[in-house]
């Protein structure tokens, strides 16, 4: 996907425009990527920096600012592996096998993509919170879900679902059956043919799809400000920290802490683009996804 | 190498749940869910209480803060946010935790001297330096020329009190005509760009944003931007009426009972009325409601101004107020469309 | 176990594992997704059809779908103008930093939206980068619906350039010959050989950006402000719900469950008919 046979631009080639045309494209369309993608980017570490490297230093130690960063680790260290077994099972269960009512399962898979963030958050509290339908009896039990780790599990969970699956199905589709079905006639069992034949086949779109997946999970807002009821130090997430702090007048430590989420996102973006680099064929099917 | 990863990823999930949930058991820990511009207050004041109450019981104490608009933060509470006092912007937040949840007693005002009340406060205009508007009293802010900032009163404790004041000013104005006061209030809205959800929002909007000509502020928030966010920016301008704010404080009797936190919850609500919780109050701007034993200096920066209160006739307590002004479709609704 | 309840629904394989994967996929699709879908649904239809529909009509939430839709329908329109030109120029030409632009243009996707949204601010409020710039002209983006299309695009832009780019790198550079060898100009070929291949991508990609944008909650809370003209649905969900409005947070909720749905069935029909007409999506 990323790299097509280089167009060969000849004086005399009819398929492409004149010199002043392509020009002119190329300066739109870095001009609208310099103002639209790159100038925020770069108002977020000059913000960060603002105070000094000291300030940085400083804001990031803060206490609130720590837990924020291990909340979100935590978060993003519990969903992520749930995802992944999730993806793994569906897509084994929807591209090595035909069965009656896939696609309409492709679809349901899919579906977090197109609901609101703060409509993912909703529907837990609708479920969880104390006028919830489950609010009653955890009440009674002492468990908290709302406004507590697990429900900001279970929204981040809920926004990063189908990362993984849609990496993996098509491509699992595309490589067919024959390598698993040769496996399973030569004696291997199912465990097997997954851990030495299917795995290795898929593990760089399934390295994609985690890269995909844990950024969202670091980075989700919406959701996770629905259900996180904002305990400084307890329930704050870091981009829920940000905006604390933002609002806080703290402006200098709110971008140095979204400075770490972009560094992230710069992070993920590298990485991603390594893989796609090297091994674009091994993780999305040629006709892309 | 993903297996690797994944491996490294659970340990550092298990690691981490451990890091998160020892320190909790080994200490007495309280919730203070509290409204917007209280963060520094109840920063100080954790601190002072948490060494007043290591030397009374021996115990190490841990204070947890959340802070939100005041409407938001009290439906959290109803959600089930596990919080031992709640320290809101005005009664009747408290009163619909009573009412939607009943883990608030409904006998609470009279638990604490001054309605629960410890501190007060009132709401004031901050304006640009030298006020270049020349914004002098509430009928300067439909002028055409001036831009308002104030929070969302749906959701925010003090945006209530904003808007109760400019009722009053435009109630003695148009000597209780409710037609005229309806419109000047709605006037007063029609001149507000930015209505965010909280009064800390609107002070950035106002502070650091440069929106607007004046901020309706609570006082200790005109005070703290004046002071410590950006000094010489700003100038406080005091009307001719505003309220006398009465944020009130109250422990939730169903969270303590279960949690065993009762006693540490009840001793951090009085502590707020002992003289060393009054200074820190008056030293963040909230004017105390026992001056006894406080330094003169520590007071004479509230100017004296005529404070109408929320039990006058015009508003009948917040039992009346709280439906007529801001149920849906109150007075509120009808006015800003 | 599944495979005995259900013989008939299911292809014989000698793969084994399909009933466990199959087993674990539902059952944790109902859990995280499905219930939980399902809660806000029944929680909606608790109030009955007359309440609903009067939650869903009144004025303001009317007004916020309407400020969310028209706002995602614009930035929507910017990014397939600008997008297709961005995906035109990096499958098209060579240049440099060709390569760096190409991977930027995923940003938006892996950037967290709450550092999206304070960076807009930051650059479109009157002090800010841009804000010093045009607000003394008397344009105001940040606090008003400009800003909230400006978010909006940011976000959007990746769906735009990523549905263009690999249909464009797959069109037959033979066609674009023969219609010149036709005596086609370039501008003639761009509009009746290339474009026509490239609609139902475009279609895809606005279809994407504009259900992306309507649902988007953390980039544009900080740029919108909060007035009622700025007052987007996802807020005014939020909003109501602070306000202890149950209701009111579930009628919008499904409201927007439902434009979304129509969006993604949208996105279905153009890529259906898309491989009727051209074979391949």
């Amino acid at each position: 996907m990323a790299e097509a046979t280089p167009p060969k631009h000849s004086a005399r080639d009819v398929t492409t425009e004149g010199p002043v045309v392509r020009v002119v494209l190329i300066a739109i369309a870095l001009a609208f990527a310099a103002l639209v993608l790159i100038l925020p980017l770069i108002v977020v570490f000059t913000e960060a920096f603002d105070g000094g490297l000291g300030t940085y230093f400083a804001s990031l130690s803060q206490p609130d600012a720590r837990s924020a960063i291990r909340l979100t680790l935590i978060v993003a260290a519990i969903s992520v592996p749930a995802n992944v077994v999730f993806g793994l099972a569906a897509s084994w269960a929807i591209a090595k096998f035909e069965f009656w009512g896939k696609s309409f399962l492709t679809t349901l898979i899919d579906l977090p993509f197109s609901v609101s963030p703060v409509i993912s958050g909703l529907v837990y509290v609708l479920l969880f919170g104390a006028q919830g339908i489950f609010g009653g009896w955890l009440d009674a039990h002492d468990i908290d879900i709302i406004f507590a780790l697990p429900g900001i599990i279970l929204a981040t969970i809920f926004v990063t679902f189908p990362f993984v699956a849609r990496e993996l199905i098509p491509l699992m589709q595309e490589q067919g059956t024959e390598e698993e079905e040769a496996a399973v006639s030569l004696g291997a069992s199912g465990w097997k043919t997954f851990l030495f034949v299917t795995l290795p086949n898929v593990k760089w779109a399934l390295l994609y799809g985690v890269l995909l997946c844990n950024a969202r999970a670091m980075g989700e807002f919406g959701a996770v400000s629905v259900v996180s009821g904002k305990i400084r130090g307890m329930t704050n997430t870091m981009p829920l920290q940000v905006e604390i702090l933002y609002n806080e007048y703290n402006s200098t430590a709110a971008f140095a802490l979204a400075s770490l989420l972009a560094l992230l996102a710069l992070l993920t973006l590298a990485l991603k683009t390594v893989l796609e680099w090297r091994f674009g064929d091994r993780i999305t099917g040629a006709n892309g996804h | 190498m993903t297996s690797v990863r994944r491996t490294s990823l659970l340990a550092a999930a298990a690691l981490s749940v451990a890091a998160f949930v020892a320190p909790a058991a080994a200490q007495v820990t309280l919730l203070n869910v509290s409204y917007d511009p209280t963060r520094e207050l109840y920063v100080d004041f954790n601190a002072a209480f948490a060494a007043h109450w290591q030397q009374t019981s021996g115990q190490t104490i841990t204070i947890n803060q959340s802070h939100g608009g005041s409407g938001s933060q009290a439906r959290a509470v109803i959600d089930g946010l596990d919080v031992d006092v709640v320290t809101l912007a005005l009664e009747a937040d408290i009163n619909a935790i009573v009412n939607n949840s009943g883990k608030i007693a409904a006998d609470w005002r009279t638990r604490l001297p001054n309605n629960s009340a410890p501190y007060t406060s009132t709401i004031v205009f901050l304006v640009r330096q030298g006020n270049p508007k020349n914004i002098l009293d509430w009928g300067d802010l439909v002028r055409d020329d001036v831009e308002v900032i104030t929070p969302n009163p749906k959701t925010s404790g003090g945006a209530r009190w904003n808007f109760l004041a400019a009722w009053a000013w435009a109630n003695r104005e148009f000597g209780g005509d409710e037609a005229q006061v309806t419109d000047y209030v709605r006037e007063v809205y029609a001149h507000v760009p930015v209505l965010d959800t909280a009064a800390r929002g609107s002070t950035t909007t106002f502070v650091e944003r440069g929106i607007g000509d004046v901020l309706l502020a609570w006082e200790n928030e005109a005070f703290l931007a004046l002071e410590e966010l950006d000094p010489g920016a700003f100038e406080i301008v005091v009307p001719s009426i505003s309220i006398l704010a009465e944020p009130p404080v109250a422990v939730v009797d169903g969270n303590v009972d279960r949690r065993g936190t009762r006693e540490a919850a009840q001793a951090y609500l009085e502590y707020l009325y002992t003289p060393e919780g009054q200074e820190i109050a008056a030293a963040n701007f909230y004017r105390p409601s026992n001056t006894g034993g406080l330094p003169a200096e520590a007071l004479e920066r509230f100017p004296a101004l005529d404070l109408i209160t929320i039990d006058d006739p015009l508003f009948g307590g917040w039992a009346e107020a709280q439906p007529r002004f801001f149920a849906d479709g109150g007075v509120f609704d009808q006015i800003y469309q | 176990m599944t495979r005995a309840i259900f013989p008939a629904l299911k292809r014989p394989s000698a793969i084994p594992g399909f009933g466990l994967a199959l087993g674990f996929t539902l059952t944790y699709l109902s859990l995280i997704v499905l219930i939980p879908l399902a809660a806000l649904v029944l929680r909606s239809a608790a109030l009955g059809p007359a309440e609903f529909w009067q939650l869903v009509t009144s004025p303001r939430t009317l007004n916020a779908l309407r400020v969310s839709f028209v706002c995602s329908l614009i930035a929507a329109s910017i990014n397939v103008v600008f997008g297709f030109v961005m995906a035109w120029v990096l499958v098209r030409y060579r240049f440099p930093g060709r390569r760096f632009v190409d991977a930027v243009v995923d940003l938006p996707f892996a950037l967290p939206t709450a550092v999206a949204g304070i960076a807009l601010t930051a650059l479109y409020s009157r002090n800010g980068w841009i804000g010093s710039l045009i607000e003394p002209n008397g344009i105001r983006i940040a606090y008003t619906q400009a800003g909230i299309v400006v978010a909006l695009t940011f976000i959007g832009l990746p769906f735009a350039v990523r549905t263009v780019q690999p249909v464009l790198e797959d069109i037959r550079r033979d066609l674009e010959e023969a219609a010149a060898t036709l005596g086609a100009s370039r501008a003639q070929t761009f509009l009746r050989v290339i474009l026509p291949a490239l609609v139902p991508a475009i279609l895809t990609g606005f279809a994407l950006a504009l259900a992306r944008a309507i649902g988007e909650y953390g980039s544009v809370i900080f740029i919108a402000g909060g007035r009622r003209d700025t007052e987007f649905a996802p807020l005014l969900i939020i909003t109501r719900l602070e306000e202890f409005n149950y209701s009111a947070a579930t009628a919008i909720g499904v409201a927007m469950l439902v434009i979304s749905f129509i969006i993604l069935l949208t996105i279905n029909l153009i890529q259906a008919w898309s491989r009727r007409r051209f074979g391949s999506g």
